[in-house]
């Protein structure tokens, strides 16, 4: 019996420092300011205010730091997406000499320290004309996906059964027929799963965001522009709690989206039919 | 979102022999893999080599005519005391990171196991509401959480008698700002550690236990005798990975303090941009960079090890 009532406070009091801040930034971004300000804080959001998220987005370039995220995550997603494609299929499907080293390379790549490649990307950036451009933050965030979408990719292809693809050979389709008839359509679960951590890794990124756009306030991304509140919004904590809330607004909705969306047992179904 | 990508995907075993020999479609397919790996992480890595062995400042960044030094900016930084300090700080708070996010999780993980459904699926729900929040995200927060005369920080500690706490600067402080990035870092890693430690142990035979227990093993007896015992590679696995993530932790640093107050807070990539970026001097920033790649290859290996006797293990 005290077992089970320390076990439900330890729950209760993980679940409450797990969930406190983000309920804490949520909350201030609703408060009236003189609730934000006043000297005793109010733990509801009674009254409830949207002022808040009015002054964020009517902020300066809100708009284009958000299309500037956008773009280069969504862009980079894609780019990873198709090289990791063709790369997971090698290595899925087909034998050849330097498979293992070739797999052991996507391992080591996935663990760089991309913190130490920050001056070196600085200066290549600067040599090759691609500073202040949103290509080279593109690239970069393309380098850094790929590896984890080949890795994940090759574990979803690896789920799909052979024998599939050879029955719609047998069938009379061509090898890329079978691929794209067959394989695609199974296969799409886990290219939706593997973009969307991807977009997250891209979308999150603040350090070579912060090196790699510097003259042109307006090539900005949303986490440099987040992490600059204090010149944009001064000492407006609900509008800054109001941008941080919306810039975690789509991480949160890809995460729900994902909740049990990477499955595999379809595919079990597929060979039975 | 690391959870899926850390473990690789075992082969299995009757897929092996149905792989066809087209050697000369795979080399094309990986091509576009080979080459952007090339250009993008090759490519800076030996460009971050050369940097470090040239004289590299604003002059050589703009006319591009830098000269070799050999190892001069290796025994400029490893000769500076205030490298060393920086290298002592960097090892501290990697420990006290490290220690802090497994033995939490370890205990959430066991707790976890012990929940009915309704408060696991709760605590899991936290977990992975604080793991989905972004990096910068939570920065800005705590920032906003420990703010001298709003935070609400302050205003708990005041309420609970610590009257000394009315409007603290935190950030003010050395050792404060330390505290609370160490709280911030450890927030945020513990969900992947317990959900990945609890999956782990949901996979112990439960008999195990029982027999245990009828033999009268207490808890912690439970634990250091079979639960550590069976899960040793994912422990070492998920610290490894931890020790790498830590060491290399630059945003919330960065964001929160920039290395201050003083020097209170410069790790080791921290360092490294203030060299380069502050005082523009790319070459040792470079060096310093190196330096901390060589330990993390170090870390690095240790969990290519544990991956290794995880995979043969499991």
């Amino acid at each position: 019996m005290i077992g089970r009532i320390s076990r439900t406070t330890a729950a209760l009091l993980i679940f409450a420092v797990s969930v406190f801040p983000v309920y804490w930034m949520v909350l201030t971004a609703f408060k009236p300011t003189k609730d934000i300000q006043s000297a005793t804080p109010t733990f509801l959001p009674i009254p409830i205010t949207f002022d808040h998220f009015g002054t964020a987005i009517a902020a300066k370039g809100f708009f284009s730091f958000w299309r500037n995220s956008l773009l280069v995550a969504g862009g980079a997603v894609v780019l990873a997406l198709v090289v990791a494609l063709l790369a997971a299929f090698a290595i899925a499907r087909l034998r050849w000499k330097g498979r293992r080293a070739f797999v052991l390379m996507v391992f080591v790549a996935q663990m760089t320290p991309w913190e130490a490649l920050l001056i070196p990307i600085y200066v290549i950036a600067r040599d090759t004309g691609m500073l202040d451009t949103l290509w080279i933050l593109t690239l970069v965030y393309f380098m850094m996906t790929l590896p984890f979408t080949i890795v994940t990719l090759r574990g979803f292809l690896a789920a799909i059964p052979v024998d599939l693809e050879e029955a719609a050979q047998v069938d009379g389709c061509t090898r890329g027929q079978a691929f794209r008839k067959v394989v695609f359509p199974l296969l799409a679960p886990g290219l939706l799963a593997t973009s969307l951590f991807g977009f997250i890794t891209a979308w999150n990124e603040f350090a070579f965001a912060n090196v790699l756009i510097i003259k042109d306030q307006d090539d900005r991304t949303l986490p440099v522009w987040l992490s600059s509140f204090n010149n944009t919004f001064g000492t407006d904590w609900g509008a800054t709690m109001a941008a941080s809330t919306l810039f975690m607004l789509p991480v949160l909705l890809i995460f729900i989206v994902l909740q049990g969306r990477v499955t595999t047992g379809i595919v079990g179904g597929a060979v039975k039919g | 979102m690391t959870l899926l990508a850390e473990r690789p995907v075992r082969e299995t075993a009757p897929a092996v022999p149905k792989r066809r020999r087209r050697p000369v479609l795979a080399y094309v397919l990986i091509a576009p893999t080979v080459l952007t790996t090339a250009y993008l992480l090759l490519y800076p890595l030996v460009r971050n080599v050369i940097i470090s062995l040239q004289e590299f400042g604003l002059p050589q960044l703009v006319r591009g005519d830098a000269k070799f030094v050999g190892l001069a900016n290796y025994a400029k930084v490893l000769s500076d005391p205030e490298f060393w300090g920086v290298v002592r700080r960097t090892l501290l708070f990697t420990a006290i990171n490290v220690v802090l996010i497994m033995v939490l999780s370890t205990l959430v993980a066991l707790l976890l196991v012990r929940l009915g459904k309704g408060l696991r699926l709760l605590v899991m729900g936290g977990l992975v509401l604080t793991w989905a929040t972004p990096i910068i995200a939570a920065t800005t927060v705590f920032q906003w959480l420990f703010q001298s005369r709003l935070g609400v920080v302050n205003w708990a500690l005041v309420a609970l008698g610590f009257e000394e706490y009315r409007d603290y600067t935190w950030f003010a402080d050395g050792e404060a700002t330390f505290g609370i990035l160490v709280t911030l870092i450890v927030w945020q890693s513990i969900p992947f550690a317990a959900l990945s430690l609890y999956a782990a142990m949901i996979t112990v035979p439960q008999e195990l236990y029982e027999a245990a227990r009828i033999d009268g093993a207490g808890a912690w007896r439970v634990f250091t005798t079979i639960t550590f015992p069976m899960l040793r590679a994912m422990f070492g696995l998920i610290t490894c990975l931890e020790v790498i993530w830590v060491v290399k932790a630059f945003v919330q640093i960065w964001v929160i303090s920039q290395g201050g107050p003083g020097q209170a807070t410069t790790t080791l990539p921290v360092y490294a941009f203030q060299v380069a970026q502050s005082l523009q001097r790319y070459d040792l920033g470079a060096a310093v960079s190196m330096l901390m790649v060589v330990l993390l290859v170090l870390a690095l290996l240790a969990y290519f090890r544990q991956l290794y006797r995880q995979e043969r293990e499991a």
